[in-house]
Parts: structure tokens; sequence; C-alpha cells
């Protein structure tokens, strides 16, 4: 039965990050200053900054299943197997035909298609030699799809493409199928596996936004005088996400209750985004959860340290948030980089223990303030402890001007 | 090659297809399939290693060779008799 009143609570995550493979790390990693941005070699273009996951894929998965699957799909698997395990749930006990999989990707299919081409090389671009593991990789659905048969999940299982938004998006699939009665539980969240195509560095690169430092733990600095491109990164995030009396039933732990969320796109420019735009999508999220600006204590920017990205999101928080808002604002790409499809869902996963823990991770690397990405209360550098924390915000943009904005309240 | 050598060959394809099973007490007049966990794209993998590795075609009318080890070495060792062994 559908109830689009339902209140949705965020029950369980599993994430892995370049600084952390699960909430705990993460958080510290955070609060220390801990980058995970290392060096990183990519087929034809050397070396590259990037931000690189050492989960434990055989944690959850055989051998033979990591060989067939994707990296993609071995991060989705990982961070469904432990947002189940952290929420306490018995899969067994359950009916897997109500579970959905909906997760965000900014793109699916490069890694796998650049590996075959380079596979087909060695063999004098014979195509008999293309795998016929290729298409099964390349679909779409692939990481959801891994994780289905992974956990014998028979619910409804699928991606949100939506670029860089892609994560928060995931997300917001999950609420909206878990009000409508889909599904009574949502593993919902994003994923990357985009490092391991060079074609993404080499694109931004050719975009003149491909960031480079002499320190790679300092190459993504948001909002600073002197950035000058993005780090990609790998990673993922996955909630359970359950309706609350479902929540309240089990006497689950909860980490949050989603109270607003909102899409929308700019359409304007394949990459230039637009604050109006931004802007418009951060009020209408605010306005379903029935919130003013000032209700927000910390809002997680998008910021991917581009010369004009952060300048236009800048633009679009003062515009809405004003010149003395109290709402503290930090960055997380200046800690793992662009993890790309993960962003959304991993960069709030981050900032969720706040609510005990009342702590604000700052945004590192922000050395000299870009006067055009001035933000009233930017935490810088060092985290801030608040007296209260009771809603947290996160931006996700993308490319072709798809913007999310999801709004998460402690749950008391 | 001898037929020791062609049989070392399949082992070692189906240690890389098949990395979690212990391959080591194979009987090689039972189907592969009953003794270890092999499905149709494992078999593809099979006729795509031997592709690979020594440039042999394997039909798909004569996939039904390939079920037990036993026929795994009748089918391939005439294939194999002129070429030099691998080292994977």
């Amino acid at each position: 039965m559908s109830d689009l009143n339902e209140r949705i609570v965020i029950t369980g995550i599993g994430l892995t990050a370049p600084n952390g493979n699960n909430l705990k790390e993460f958080r510290q990693n955070l609060l220390n200053g801990v980058s995970g941005v290392t060096n990183f070699e990519t087929r034809y273009m050397g070396q590259v900054h990037a931000g690189v996951c050492d989960f434990d894929e055989l944690k959850y998965q055989k051998k033979k299943e990591r060989r067939r699957g994707t990296r993609v799909g071995s991060v989705a698997i990982y961070c469904s197997q432990e947002a189940i395990a952290d929420a306490g749930i018995d899969l067994e006990a359950i009916d897997r035909s109500k579970v959905g999989v909906y997760l965000g990707v900014t793109e699916h299919g490069n890694v796998e298609t650049e590996n075959e081409v380079y596979n087909i090389s060695q063999y004098g671009y014979d195509t008999k030699f293309w795998s016929h593991h290729h298409n099964p990789r390349t679909v779409s659905n692939n990481p959801a799809g891994e994780v289905t048969l992974n956990m014998k999940i028979t619910g409804p299982h699928y991606t949100i493409g939506a670029a860089c938004a892609a994560g928060n998006m995931g997300v917001i699939q999950g609420v909206q199928m878990l009000r409508l009665g889909e599904v009574d539980l949502a593993l919902a969240g994003g994923v990357s596996e985009s490092i391991h195509t060079f074609g993404i560095f080499a694109s931004f690169k050719s975009e003149g936004a491909l960031a480079e430092h002499e320190d790679p733990t300092k190459a993504s600095r948001p909002f600073d005088k002197n950035r000058n491109g993005i780090v990609c990164s790998e990673g993922g995030a996955v909630y359970t996400l359950e309706r609350l009396p479902d929540a309240q039933k089990r006497g689950a732990k909860i980490y949050g209750e989603i109270v607003g969320y909102a899409i929308n796109s700019d359409a304007i420019d394949f990459i230039l985004p637009d604050p109006g735009r931004q802007a418009e999508c951060i009020r209408l999220a605010l306005d379903r959860a029935g919130l003013k600006p000032n209700d927000i204590d910390i809002l997680n920017a998008h910021a991917t340290a581009t010369q004009m990205g952060d300048i236009q999101e800048a633009k679009a928080i003062r515009d809405v948030f004003g010149e003395n808002s109290k709402t503290r604002i930090n960055n997380t790409k200046s800690f793992i980089g662009h993890t790309m499809g993960a962003a959304g869902t991993l960069e709030l996963s981050g900032n969720l223990p706040a609510f005990d823990d009342l702590m604000v991770h700052p945004t590192i690397n922000l050395d000299n303030l870009d006067p055009d990405c001035a933000l009233n209360n930017l935490v810088a550098n060092k985290p801030e402890k608040l007296p209260s924390v009771d809603y947290i915000m996160n931006n996700s943009f993308g490319m072709f001007g798809i913007n999310s904005v999801l709004i998460v309240k402690r749950y008391h | 090659m001898t037929i020791e050598e062609v049989r070392q060959i399949i082992l070692n394809i189906l240690a890389d297809i098949a990395p979690d099973e212990d391959i080591s007490s194979i009987d090689d007049n039972t189907k592969l399939r009953d003794q270890i966990d092999l499905d149709s794209m494992d078999f593809l993998d099979i006729v795509m290693e031997l592709r690979k590795r020594f440039n042999i075609e394997v039909p798909e009318k004569d996939y039904e060779h390939l079920a037990t080890m036993a026929g795994c070495v009748s089918y391939l060792t005439p294939l194999l008799k002129n070429r030099p062994l691998a080292s994977s």
C-alpha cells in the first residue's frame, strides 16, 4: 500500500571511501584531516592523482564472482552487504522479493570497454578475442544486478544514471519506492569504479579540469584560489532505507530521517552549471521539508575544485542562505576527491555522525580562499563543534545540469 | 606434446576460470560440471583460453568433447600435437 507521506529513515550504512572502509574509519579520518588521495598509474597516461579504495573484495565474493564481474559490482556488493550487516537485518528471515536495489552511477561500461579494446589490441584487433563477458559487464544495471545475484534479492534492481548527482538520486529513488509500497526495504546509494578508465582522466585533462599537485593529498582543493581541477576517485555508499514504523518495530538504530529532496535540470549547457537552477533546487528541497535556510546546520557542498563549478555553486549557496547564514558549509571531496556516482551518498555518510558528535568536518586544503567562492561559515581546515545538529543538507550536481539536494533530519 | 602435458594445460585453464575450486583431484571420466562449479559462461572461457593460448578454434558442435577431462585430452591432443607448451 502506498503512503506518500510515509517517513523514511536510514537504518544501515555500508561504504568504502579512499580513506576508510566503514563509517567509523571514514569519520575519524574526516575529523583528523586524513586525505585518501594518492598517485595512481593509469593506462596510456601514466601517473595521475586518484582516490583509491582498499576494501577486501573477497569478504563477500568468491574469486570467480569477482573475476566474472566488475570492480563497481564488487564495490556495490561490499557496500550493500555492509549496510545489511550494520542494520542488523537477517536477509534469510525477510521476503527478498520486497527488497529493491537502487544505485546511482555517473557512468558505466567505460572501464570494461577500454579493457576489452586493450585486450584485442594484443591480438591484432581481432574481435574473436573479445570477451563473452563484455555484455553482462557493461549493461547499465550491472552494479545493482551483481548485488541481487550475490545476496539473492529478487525485488527490483537498477541503476540511476545521473552524472555526479547520481548518489543522492539513488537514495531519492529508494525513498520514493518505499513510499509507493513497491518495496519494504531499499538498498540505495551510489557507486563508482571510474578511476579504472583512463578516458575519464584524459577527458578532464583535455577540458583543463584535472587536478595536479606535487603532493597528491593537496590536489583536491575546493574553493581555494589555486585549485586546478578534479581528483577522480572510486568508492561507494549504500544505505538500508526503511519506513519509520518498520524500523521502530524491529528496534533499529536510526541514523536520520530523509525529510526533503529535490531534483531539477539547468537546461543550458553540457558542463557549465547554472547557479540559478541550483538555488531553485535547494529551495525546492527546503520547501518540501518545511524548512528555512537557517534551519540547516551543515551543508555538504558539491564543489569539485574546478574553476567555474566552485564559483557557480558558491553563488547558488549565497543566493539561498544569504550573507549572514549560520549554516556551516564543508566539502568532503577535499579529502577523498570526486567519487563520481558515489559522491552524494558517500559525502552525506561522512556527515551523518555529526548528529551525535556535533562535529563538522572541514574542507581541507583551503589555504587561500578564492574571493569568488567566499561563503559565510565555511568550515576550513579544522573541524568545528556545534551546540546542536538537527539538519544536514547534501548537494550533488552533475553534467547536463542535473541537480540533486537531500536533507536529513536527526532522529529523536 | 604428451597426454600429461595436455592434461596440465586444461588444469591450468581451469585454475584460472574456477579459482575457488580444488582441481587437484579431478576424475578424468566424470563430467567436469559434476565435480566443480562450471556453467556455460565458464565453458566459453575454456574455449576462449584455448583460442588465446594456442590459436585453437573449438566449434560449437564439438563442445561436448570438453565435458570430461578425458574428453578434453583426447580431443585436444591431436590439435596440440605440433604446438609448443605455453607457459600459462
